[in-house]
């Protein structure tokens, strides 16, 4: 990793890494694996979907992880960004509901039920 | 649920968002920015006031303005100074510490280094618990990548400001979360308070200057001197500004983590944001501030929370925790159950605290199996005020709160159960009566064969009735009886 040695360092860093994420075209697959979704079973969720994206042969589809997104209720939970549409948040992911997600939404684009709604600003 | 946009995330902004272990993805949200534009632009007075403006306060309980805390530890002249993150975390049902370290730990790591530029100090700790495997390997994940990326370390930025983080582990006493206590464990120490002044912006870690924040209020900094002190200090009320995290625990539909604007009333809490009760019981009251803190009720639904009004009503922010509690919940038992855990983590160094604490324990425990006097009601009060005022630390000083505020709004059901022998709420098993009401009763037998001591008597196809005497209120002939014939109360 080259080092930042300046305020303008970082910021170009910053816009590449920014331009990169608006170039990607691939649908991201963000599942929250913090301590709780992991004792919800949320890293079971995340191996049925990357297996059911090999089984589809989707090729555009990236996998990240990220913390809580604080859905106690709900986890495990997953979220789906899929290009020109708006995030979704789907919520209660069992194995079941994770074949579901590629096989319908990801795939297809059919929305499925448990979607949590946004009800936060974010700063 | 509503979709209702009550909330607002500053210190959560991140979490859920990017991935933690990703520093790329913490600065495409224009991470470390903050730093970078400070140690270039701005001095160290410049970071004080902004944070000072800005009206944040200590989001690990006490609520002391964060900006003031750092001019202090920044006036001091010493050869070392230190920035330290309580991230101990210690009251039951709070999660919202590890759930930032867990999801954004680079906005802590660039807090500090901020706070660090601040005060005029290189070198920064992290007290955190050892029971927090995830948060800790991310943590010293993000520190690490941050060195390598030379954010953190030497001359950062190219300016003359140096600073590193290291982590130190706690071995989960609550007690070592009050600051004192928590420098003392950090040195090697028994992890016991003591009297403050001096506080520790004076003479804190190896005797030295030391600014010692939460993680949330660390996660709120970085928001702050991105988006600028009056944008801050637009959201809450006047004299809590911004947001806090609370984690929405018990009877509630909505589980989870929810930051809030200060001053959102209970109200939105429960029914907006919470969906509601559980099983479309009866709301009763929500315990804040875990053992320090007390219950707001149904009286305060339309209060706005804030650092004030919650001491107003004899309860206190605390970390964040809010366990509510529906009509089945015996207030005098929540009170118990808080005093059980304060008498267990008490450190022992104080009398009133040690002592204090089992007297006011044994009175409780006496008042739910029945054995209550009117004259308890009375010397719960005193002793509780007794201990407020002459406890050490903020454990023992806090400790009553959970008592003073349920009598404040329940005492009748303190007195329910010394007058009537009643447990209102049905939850003190002393005090329960199972009977078997002989209009219903067909005489199957069921219960009979279930009860444990036997002491269910009647003739098959005739009323049975229940020993009293004799009965352990266990409850199982109760849940055995397929007739309805069995009441408990
Ligand atoms: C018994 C007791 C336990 C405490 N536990 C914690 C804790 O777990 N985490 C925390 O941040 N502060 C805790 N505090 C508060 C700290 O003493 C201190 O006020 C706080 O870390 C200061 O940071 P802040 O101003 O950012 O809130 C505790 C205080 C007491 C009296
Ligand atoms: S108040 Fe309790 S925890 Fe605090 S010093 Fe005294 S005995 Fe220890
Ligand atoms: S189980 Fe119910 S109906 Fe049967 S004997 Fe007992 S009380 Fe009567
Ligand atoms: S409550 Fe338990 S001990 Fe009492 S009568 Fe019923 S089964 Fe027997
Ligand atoms: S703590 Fe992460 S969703 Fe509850």
């Amino acid at each position: 990793m080259e080092k930042i040695k300046s305020l303008a360092d970082l910021t170009n860093l910053r816009k590449q890494l920014q331009e990169k994420a608006v170039q990607n075209t691939n649908t991201i697959v963000n599942v929250s694996l913090g301590t709780c979704s992991i004792a919800s079973g949320g890293q079971t969720a995340l191996d049925v979907m990357k297996a059911a994206v090999a089984k589809n042969g989707l090729g555009s589809v990236e996998f990240t992880q990220s913390g809580c997104m604080c859905y106690c209720f709900a986890e495990p939970t997953v979220e789906v960004k899929i290009p020109g549409k708006e995030p979704v948040v789907f919520g209660y992911v069992d194995a079941a509901k994770a074949e579901a997600i590629v096989e319908k939404y990801i795939k297809n684009g059919e929305l499925l039920e448990g979607v949590i709604p946004v009800n936060y600003q974010r700063a | 649920m509503e979709a209702v946009k009550k909330q607002i995330r500053i210190a959560t902004r991140n979490c859920g968002f990017i991935d933690p272990e990703n520093i790329n993805e913490y600065i495409a949200t224009r991470g470390y920015e903050a730093l970078a534009d400070a140690v270039t632009n701005k001095t160290p007075a410049d970071v004080v006031n902004e944070i000072k403006k800005a009206g944040l306060r200590g989001r690990g309980g006490g609520g002391f303005p964060t900006g003031v805390k750092w001019e202090v530890a920044s006036k001091y002249q010493a050869d070392q100074k230190y920035v330290v993150c309580n991230a101990d975390e210690g009251d039951p049902g709070a999660f919202m510490d590890r759930a930032v370290l867990e999801g954004d730990p680079h906005s802590v790591v660039e807090a500090m280094a901020i706070c660090g530029y601040a005060i005029g100090a290189t070198k920064g700790t992290v007290y955190i618990r050892a029971e927090y495997p995830l948060a800790i390997k991310r943590l010293q994940k993000a520190i690490d990548d941050a060195r390598n990326l030379g954010v953190l370390g030497d001359n950062i930025f190219g300016s003359s400001h140096s600073f590193d983080i290291e982590l130190k582990y706690g071995a989960g006493a609550f007690v070592c979360g009050e600051e004192t206590a928590l420098i003392h464990s950090m040195e090697g120490e028994r992890g016991e308070p003591t009297t403050k002044p001096p506080f520790p912006a004076e003479s804190g870690y190896w005797g030295k200057p030391t600014a010692i924040n939460n993680v949330e209020t660390f996660a709120n900094i970085v928001p702050i001197m991105l988006k600028g002190a009056d944008w801050f200090s637009s959201i809450g009320t006047e004299k809590s500004k911004g947001t806090k995290v609370f984690a929405l625990a018990g009877k509630i539909k909505n589980v989870g983590l929810i930051e809030v604007p200060m001053g959102i009333t209970l109200n939105e809490v429960i029914f907006e944001i919470g969906g509601g009760i559980l099983g479309g019981k009866k709301f009763k009251a929500v315990q804040t501030g875990g053992p320090s803190g007390g219950a707001l009720t149904y009286k305060d639904l339309d209060t706005p929370i804030d650092y004030d009004n919650l001491i107003a009503k004899g309860s206190m922010m605390g970390s964040g925790g809010m366990i509510v509690m529906d009509e089945d919940d015996c207030m005098v038992s929540v009170a118990k159950f808080f005093l059980d855990f304060t008498m267990d983590e008490t450190c022992g160094k104080c009398t009133p605290c040690r002592v204090g604490s089992k007297r006011l324990y044994e009175m409780l425990e006496k008042i739910t199996q029945g054995k209550g006097t009117n004259e308890d009601i009375a010397r719960l009060k005193q002793l509780s005020v007794t201990v407020k005022d002459t406890a050490l630390c903020g454990l023992g000083q806090t400790m009553p709160n959970p008592i003073l505020s349920t009598m404040r709004v329940f005492e009748d059901e303190y007195k329910a159960h010394i007058e009537d022998h009643k447990c209102p709420a049905g939850v003190c098993s002393a005090l329960l009566q199972y009977t078997i009401v002989p209009e219903k009763c067909v005489g199957c037998t069921a219960c009979a064969r279930v009860c444990p001591v036997n002491c269910i008597s009647g003739k098959v196809k005739e009323v049975h009735t229940i020993d009293q005497k004799t009965c352990i209120k266990c409850g199982a002939c109760l849940e055995k009886c397929k007739f309805d014939a069995i009441t408990k109360q």
